[in-house]
């Protein structure tokens, strides 16, 4: 008897649902905080124009984003060939590329959350840190992280959240094949579109639900620990 | 030499334009709020860039837009305590005051001794939100000395504190100054707090310079009441504790006689430095004799001054020291009061407060 009476396609989307937005939170960690403090802090030109470009996957239609991503990084569209020829990587209706599609689209608010999270920090403290003899460096990892660990975790939790349940962008760039490129959302719908599909979708339902609380509970967990940790 | 700073820098309207050098001690920056106090500090600790000029500190240069040098705040030097103490929430006091812990550059600092001399022995394991507004400031203060700075900046440390603390810690930061002998770049608008720390004093009003010297000079310089305010305007004058007496008062040596003040705990032989504010003294031209002030020193009069209103300020030489007082113009024409002029200066023993007397 299968796991929750999964059958193999439904237990292949779950594990590839939780892989992509393992590797989409993750990957676009770095990136969200680097671009959060650009706009938090530094004033540049072009400040508003990057603003704008890091909002759009919020604000277009997720179809229109997939699109997008498949015009870019298709297998004969430029940057796609180029990736393919110099290191090997194919994106496009692979598992890799609903990682990038789920990136993009969870972009947005994970940046937002650590902006708001970043714009909270007293530059005050930072300045004190700064002639006890810290460098910019030290002062960031010693005083700006820790004080913005909560948003840092919401921020996470949020685009976790946001890549589990990514449809639009990822059925337009990866398409929907069983065992490939099939997520949990792409299942779903899959399985309504069949006669006879409608216990699958079920099945599938409650466990979304059931990863979503335990997502949510988890996260809730780890910012009263964060908070508790920086004394806040 | 431990501070030279020649400054140029325009932000809107203000312009910053002074040149100084102190040596050192404790050099206090006195001045009203907007003469630009904080800028320069912040320009001195290397979180504003001037626009042009120079500055050392212990004979380094730290900033010289000639050439292009602009070290960056935290390969300074410097200690900077702030008007707030900007302890990092999410650190222990201790962790707070490991914080900038770096080997010794001209001299050792002593952890234990700076915890102790600040008393933080009980604080050590608290959080800084736990603390009062005192023990914040006392535990910023040892953060910054433990970073052990060629220079410790100071910018209105007591602003934000009451009467209690600011006295308080006053006294630390005299035993620092005593026993550490750290150069400190003190900024203030409180004349008292200035007469009690200060070796060197800078002045300066809007942007520019008014006096720099030393702080005996400039503390009982008559020519700088309206920069210190009528109400502050006084002097200081050294003194040796030779007696303490049941009655709860003191008697003190001075070069024009003995001063007989409220109790000073202090051990007799002390020096001690009083200052008498010029408001407190009365001028006879006679030796009074039936009368409750304890304190009666012969003087000379060196000059007179008049100000706005119907007061006027009179210098007086008292043996090596200097005295102010603050009569009406009516009673120096009264008593034809003139340079040269021998008089007695009458001091109440109980106009003199507590804070008043530096030990």
């Amino acid at each position: 008897m299968p796991l929750f009476g999964l059958a193999p396609t439904e237990w292949q989307a779950v594990q590839l649902s939780l892989l992509v937005a393992f590797w989409a939170s993750l990957l676009s960690l770095p990136l969200a905080v680097l671009v959060a403090y650009a706009l938090a802090r530094w004033q540049f030109w072009g400040r508003q124009l990057l603003n704008i470009c890091v909002h759009l996957p919020l604000i277009l239609p997720p179809v229109v984003t997939g699109y997008v991503l498949l015009l870019v990084f298709g297998q004969t569209a430029p940057v796609g060939r180029f990736l393919n020829d110099t290191f090997g990587i194919v994106l496009a209706f692979r598992w890799t590329g609903a990682v990038l599609a789920a990136a993009v689209m969870a972009f947005p608010l994970m940046m937002r959350a650590i902006r708001l999270a970043i714009e909270a920090v007293d530059p005050k403290l930072e300045q004190a840190a700064t002639t006890l003899g810290a460098g910019p460096i030290r002062v960031f990892l010693t005083i700006t992280v820790p004080m913005m660990a909560p948003g840092l975790v919401a921020g996470v939790v949020l685009a976790f959240a946001k890549a589990m349940g990514e449809f639009g962008a990822t059925i337009t760039f990866v398409a929907n094949i069983p065992g490939q490129t099939q997520t949990l959302p792409s299942a779903i719908y899959a399985f309504l579109q069949v006669p006879g599909g409608d216990a699958s979708a079920v099945r599938l339902l409650v466990l979304s639900v059931f990863i979503s609380v335990l997502a949510l509970a988890l996260s809730e967990w780890m910012a009263r620990r964060v908070v508790h940790g920086t004394g806040q | 030499m431990t501070l030279f700073l020649d400054l140029n820098h325009s932000v809107g309207d203000f312009n910053l334009a002074l040149k100084f050098q102190v040596p050192n001690g404790v050099s206090a920056l006195f001045g009203r709020s907007g003469a630009g106090k904080t800028t320069l500090v912040n320009a001195v600790a290397g979180l504003i860039t001037p626009q042009k000029g120079r500055i050392e500190i212990a004979g380094r240069a730290v900033f010289d837009a000639g050439r292009g040098l602009n070290i960056p705040p935290h390969q300074r030097g410097i200690g900077y305590v702030f008007q707030d103490p900007r302890l990092f929430p999410h650190m222990s006091v201790q962790r707070n005051l490991n914080y900038g812990r770096r080997p010794a550059r001209s001299f050792e600092i002593d952890a234990n001794l700076i915890v102790d001399i600040l008393g933080l022995e009980k604080l050590l394991d608290r959080r800084p939100d736990t603390l009062s507004g005192g023990e914040k400031q006392r535990v910023a203060i040892a953060r910054a000395l433990l970073s052990n700075p060629d220079l410790l900046l100071l910018d209105e440390p007591l602003a934000a504190l009451d009467r209690a603390r600011k006295l308080e810690i006053l006294s630390y930061l005299e035993r620092l100054r005593d026993e550490l002998r750290l150069p400190m770049l003190y900024v203030s608008h409180s004349v008292p707090e200035l007469a009690r720390l200060a070796t060197d004093i800078v002045v300066m009003d809007a942007g520019k310079l008014v006096a720099c010297g030393p702080a005996s000079d400039l503390l009982s310089d008559p020519s700088l009441v309206p920069q210190l305010g009528l109400a502050a305007a006084g002097a200081s004058v050294l003194a040796r504790l030779t007696a303490q007496s049941e009655d709860g008062l003191s008697t003190l040596n001075t070069s024009a006689g003995q001063l007989f003040l409220p109790r000073i705990e202090a051990p007799l032989g002390s020096r001690v430095r009083v200052r008498i504010l010029a408001q407190d003294v009365m001028i006879s031209v006679q030796k009074p004799e039936q009368i409750s002030a304890l304190n009666i020193l012969p003087c000379h009069i060196i000059s007179l001054r008049p100000g706005d209103g119907p007061g006027m300020i009179v210098e007086l030489n008292s043996g090596n020291d200097r005295l102010l007082a603050r009569i009406t113009a009516r009673s120096a024409k009264r008593l034809c009061l003139q340079p040269d002029l021998a008089c007695y200066a009458i001091v109440k023993t109980l106009s003199i407060r507590p804070a008043e007397v530096a030990i």
